[in-house]
């Protein structure tokens, strides 16, 4: 499979007054032609700031790449000028904010907001980039596009924007679309369409899409692989399949376990106790561990390395480690794993 | 895959032992709780210009008593021989500045030897031989005077009734605003003007044309943090648990109007302040002997050309005082607004 | 739209037949009588000046004559200082260097303070940004006839760049007052710009600009610029009021033959005539001033245009 954005032992920083937040602390993935990544993980786990990193997108001022890597068609985008940077935004690699409310221009009309990115990276007339403006509200579901095009943003409704944004965000065939939690601000039955339309669109033209979100029920939904992120660093990573049925991390166990099912017949539902790591002072270890029933003696020394589980799926606890003792994981977990062939609890059937 | 799969390394014995932390150990709050007065006073310390505003409005307000009283001379004390001497100061004299010397001619002499004075005026006097340095400490007084008082009557009024009308709305709201949308169609300085021309000159009347429509902006402002707060759920909990008017005004609405009360205010009193120098420096201000900062400014001006000091020092006193207060007033409305926070 | 307009225009009509009101009993109860060196003159000289007048009349009478005449712009007739002058003439023969001053000031202060803001917004928290909000602050906090006076005796006496105290030299005569006036919209507009433009730098759709590939200038004039300035509309009104105020004690320091300059000295002579003309004619320069401003706002911003008014 062809990789098309490889981010490598990436490392940031932000300089605050209060000190260095290490934001990210050595996030490595790989992004495959035409699939879609989800990365999990609770508010301030790095999965926000690992996108716009790659985008380029967080304030020069205090964000500072510390090491790594982002390659992206044979270039490091870490050491791209802002000018270089410029060309590659929007063209190659796009993004979809969280709220479709705010993401607009609200004193420009939206057929200029859609054109814009057409004519910066185009060599094309503003007649025809109008036309292909007009395809692509068209493309997302809009009706009549024509009219639509002189009318401002807050004659749109919620879905209708994000439907533009992503229009906008399709108008030069983006390699890489970046979706940050596209749907969380959004009432259900409008998730569900917009859900839908990228899909659609995905299978249309062919882009790899990176789908940040903290639903896990989006992600079953749209994605080919998940990475979990904990603490500025991903702590599990493999399909789909592999992290909902065959999880190995105690945090994506606890991931697993908060999520409300319909089916579980225990009515309580699960909270992971505690509060996500201060950055400002990371733990040394496996910075889950304080939050961790599985804690080992080491996770609060050593930090795991990753720990390969199949060709597809890995992860960093120390559990994996040969060494370690067999842990029972959360019931919940355990009804899944039955049905998932390699995992120890597989009882047969399929996923 | 993707990973880097390190060589793991030998590790001691006893690693892999299962440890228990306690849960609530995780929970545990790190950062010491603070009140909101608290971590407002908090935030006023690191604003920098609003500390040293503070300090230096603080020295202002007690110079304006101590200065009177540790001059020499009476502020209204002539000494038509003493007229328009520069300032002097012992030992800062021989520095080149406040040393005595003025222009006379075109010349610069020291006039304090030219008309055989034995003693110094710090701030030098004014063209009726008046000791500058008591004139503008008191006069200071007199511009504070003024302005507290009439920021506190707007205050008064305007959260009794931007209270009054948020808290019961309806059509006691829609008459009461309707009164307040007249008002404030009305220019301040037109009303100002007016009633400052119908009354006798002086401290009083100066207060009151400034309260007569100044009331309105802080109604305004307490009637919209009213009707914020007053549908919202903390207030209807009250409410259902039997809580009466006054104790939900006191209690729970007070609290959360306050802020806005004190920025407010904060912005009041500079303006009160110019409204006073504005009007003393028209002719409509106090009358002599008695002297503003805005009167002083007016009889300054007036010899700006052979005698600067007298303009100077209450200008530049004004100045500070404007300054000063236009500072706290922001550093206030960073630290007492929440949407600020970090 | 024009429904607010209309509900904004009663308003305004009311709230100006309240002043007018309002400044006529006034006036009239003010102690003195409004024909100067009344004491001077036998009863029968001054039944003659009353009645020219028309002071003999009922108060009533009075009243209407003169709110029947305001409706047709007649303010009056001034009695004491221009001897029968029509207050209207009078005001609209020193509305020439008024306007001219006031609307220098208003333009100079409005686009240094939306450039300085500008600058200040962009290069936020460095020495540019810090001086900008110095000037601001100083510029908000020091009353224009301080600042007048000081430029007064710096560029007019000391370094005699400009005419001190006289308006013979066209241009160059306008250029001390204007300024003094400028600081007050200046400085507001620095404060207000670099407010909102950092606020829009900081908001969602900025970023999307930015990940549409939008350069730093595109960024900050096509996206930032617009949506920063809309807002600054609403501080027009308190801008005009400023310089109202300052240019009575401006067109004084700098002795402007202005409306004013008049308005102070009717005040000394107790000329009620030119005083009430001139209160009502303030009054309606700045409902009207503040009623365009509302409705330019509403022009154009698309939120409110389009909606048909936010209220």
């Amino acid at each position: 499979m062809e990789k098309i954005l490889q981010v490598k032992n990436l490392e940031l920083s932000f300089n605050t007054q209060a000190g260095e937040v290490k934001a990210i602390r050595g996030v490595n993935f790989d992004l495959n032609k035409g699939e879609t990544l989800a990365i999990v993980g609770e508010s301030g786990s790095g999965k926000s700031v690992t996108t716009k990193s790659i985008m380029r997108l967080l304030p020069e001022q205090s964000a500072e790449f510390k090491n790594g890597e982002i390659l992206f068609g044979g270039r490091d985008l870490t050491k791209l000028s802002d000018k270089e940077m410029q060309k590659i935004r929007g063209k190659e690699i796009s993004m979809i904010f969280q709220d479709p409310m705010t993401s607009l221009n609200p004193t420009m009309p939206i057929g200029r907001q859609l054109t814009e990115p057409l004519l910066k990276h185009q060599k094309i007339s503003k007649t025809e980039a109008k036309k292909v403006a007009i395809d692509l509200l068209r493309l997302v579901g809009m009706p009549k596009p024509e009219l639509r095009m002189k009318q401002y943003p807050h004659q749109f409704s919620g879905g209708q924007r994000q439907r533009i944004v992503i229009a906008i965000s399709l108008a030069c065939n983006p390699k890489i679309l970046i979706a940050d939690e596209p749907t969380t601000a959004l009432d259900v039955t409008i998730q569900a369409q917009i859900l839908e339309l990228m899909k659609d669109l995905q299978k249309k033209i062919d882009t790899s899409i990176i789908f940040i979100t903290h639903d896990l029920g989006v992600v079953a939904n749209v994605a080919d692989r998940v990475a979990v992120m904990y603490g500025g660093k991903i702590v599990e990573i493999g399909t789909v399949d592999d992290v909902f049925y065959n999880p190995q991390h105690p945090y994506t166990w606890g991931l697993l376990s908060s999520m409300p099912s319909l089916d579980t017949e225990d009515a309580k539902l699960y909270a992971i106790p505690g509060t996500p790591p201060d950055l400002l002072d990371p733990p040394k270890g496996d910075a889950f561990a304080l939050r961790s029933e599985y804690a080992l003696k080491i996770d609060m020394e050593q930090n795991p390395p990753f720990f390969k589980v199949s060709e597809t799926h890995s992860a960093a606890t120390w559990l994996l480690h040969p060494d370690a003792p067999q842990v029972e994981p959360p019931l919940t977990v355990i009804e899944r794993m039955k049905k998932f062939p390699g995992s120890r609890y597989y009882e047969g059937g399929a996923v | 895959m993707t990973q880097k799969f390190d060589e793991i390394p030998e590790l001691p014995k006893g690693s892999f032992e299962r440890i228990t932390l306690d849960a609530k150990q995780a929970e545990r709050i790190t950062k010491p709780s603070v009140s909101f007065w608290q971590d407002a006073w908090y935030r006023i310390r690191k604003n920098k210009g609003a500390l040293f505003s503070l300090i230096l409005f603080g020295l202002i307000v007690i110079m304006s008593f101590l200065g009177p009283v540790i001059s020499p001379y009476e502020p209204n004390a002539q000494t038509i021989t003493h007229a328009n001497l520069p300032p002097k100061v012992p030992g800062i004299e021989n520095l080149g500045i406040l040393n005595g010397v003025g222009t006379l001619g075109g010349e610069k002499v020291d006039l304090y030897e030219l008309k055989n004075v034995e003693v110094n005026y710090w701030f030098g006097t004014d063209g009726l031989g008046r000791d500058m340095f008591s004139r503008v400490w008191k006069g200071t007084q007199v511009s504070l005077f003024i302005a507290f008082v009439a920021a506190a009557i707007d205050m008064l009024i305007g959260v009794i009734y931007g209270g009054v009308s948020g808290y019961f709305g309806g059509r006691v709201d829609d008459f009461m605003q309707r009164i307040v949308e007249i008002l404030t169609g009305i220019p301040n300085l037109v009303v100002v003007i007016l009633f400052i021309l119908i009354m006798d000159p002086g401290i009083l009347a100066i207060i009151i044309a400034l309260t007569i429509t100044g009331w309105t902006g802080m109604s305004r402002v307490v009637r919209g943090q009213v009707l914020k707060y007053k549908s919202q759920e903390f207030v209807l909990a009250a409410r259902t648990l039997g809580a009466s008017d006054s104790r939900i005004i006191w209690k729970h609405l007070m609290p959360n109007v306050l802020g806005v009360i004190i920025i407010n205010t904060m912005f009041t009193i500079p303006s009160a302040i110019f409204f006073e120098a504005f009007l003393s420096f028209i002719g409509l201000g106090l009358q002599a002997p008695d002297a503003s900062l805005g009167t002083l400014i007016n009889d300054g001006y007036a010899l700006i050309q052979f005698a600067p000091h007298i303009l100077a020092f209450p200008a530049i006193l004004l100045s500070l005082i404007m300054i000063a207060f236009n500072l706290i007033g922001d550093g206030l409305r960073d630290a007492l607004d929440p949407k600020m926070k970090d | 739209m024009a429904k607010y307009i209309g509900k904004r225009l009663i308003y305004m009509v009311i709230t100006l037949a309240l002043i007018a009101t309002f400044t006529f009993f006034l006036m009239k109860i003010l102690p003195g009588s409004p024909v100067a060196s009344a004491d001077k003159l036998s009863p029968e000289q001054r039944a003659v000046v009353e009645a020219r007048y028309g002071l003999d009349k009922p108060l009533p009478v009075q009243y209407f004559d003169y709110m029947f005449g305001l409706v047709q712009g007649d303010l009056g007739i001034s009695i004491n200082q221009f001897k029968g002058a029509d207050v209207t003439d009078v005001i609209l023969s020193r509305m020439g260097p008024s306007a001219q001053i006031g609307f220098q000031g208003m333009v100079l202060g409005t686009v240094l303070g939306i450039l300085l803001g500008m600058i200040a917004a962009l290069r936020q928290n460095t020495w540019v940004d810090y001086t900008s909000t110095f000037v601001a602050i100083v510029g908000i906090s020091i009353p224009s006839f301080v600042f007048a006076s000081l430029l007064q005796y710096w560029f007019g006496l000391k370094w005699d760049l400009f005419p001190v105290a006289l308006w013979n030299d066209g241009f160059m005569s306008s250029v001390l007052p204007s300024v003094a006036l400028a600081m007050f919209p200046l400085a507001t507009a620095a404060r207000f710009i670099r407010t909102e433009m950092i606020e829009v730098l900081g908001s969602d759709y900025i970023t999307l600009a930015k990940a549409k590939g939008a350069s730093g200038s595109e960024i900050a004039f096509k996206h930032a610029f617009r949506n920063a300035l809309i807002p600054l509309i609403t501080v027009l009104g308190p801008m005009a009021v400023a310089i109202l105020t300052g240019s009575l004690v401006v067109e004084q320091i700098f002795a402007i033959p202005g409306i004013g300059e008049q308005f102070v000295k009717s005040i000394m002579v107790n000329d009620f005539a030119i005083i009430m003309g001139t209160t009502i004619f303030f009054s309606v320069f700045l409902i009207v001033i503040i009623l365009l401003v509302d409705i330019l706002y509403g022009v154009i911003d698309p939120r409110i245009r389009l909606s048909g008014g936010k209220n």
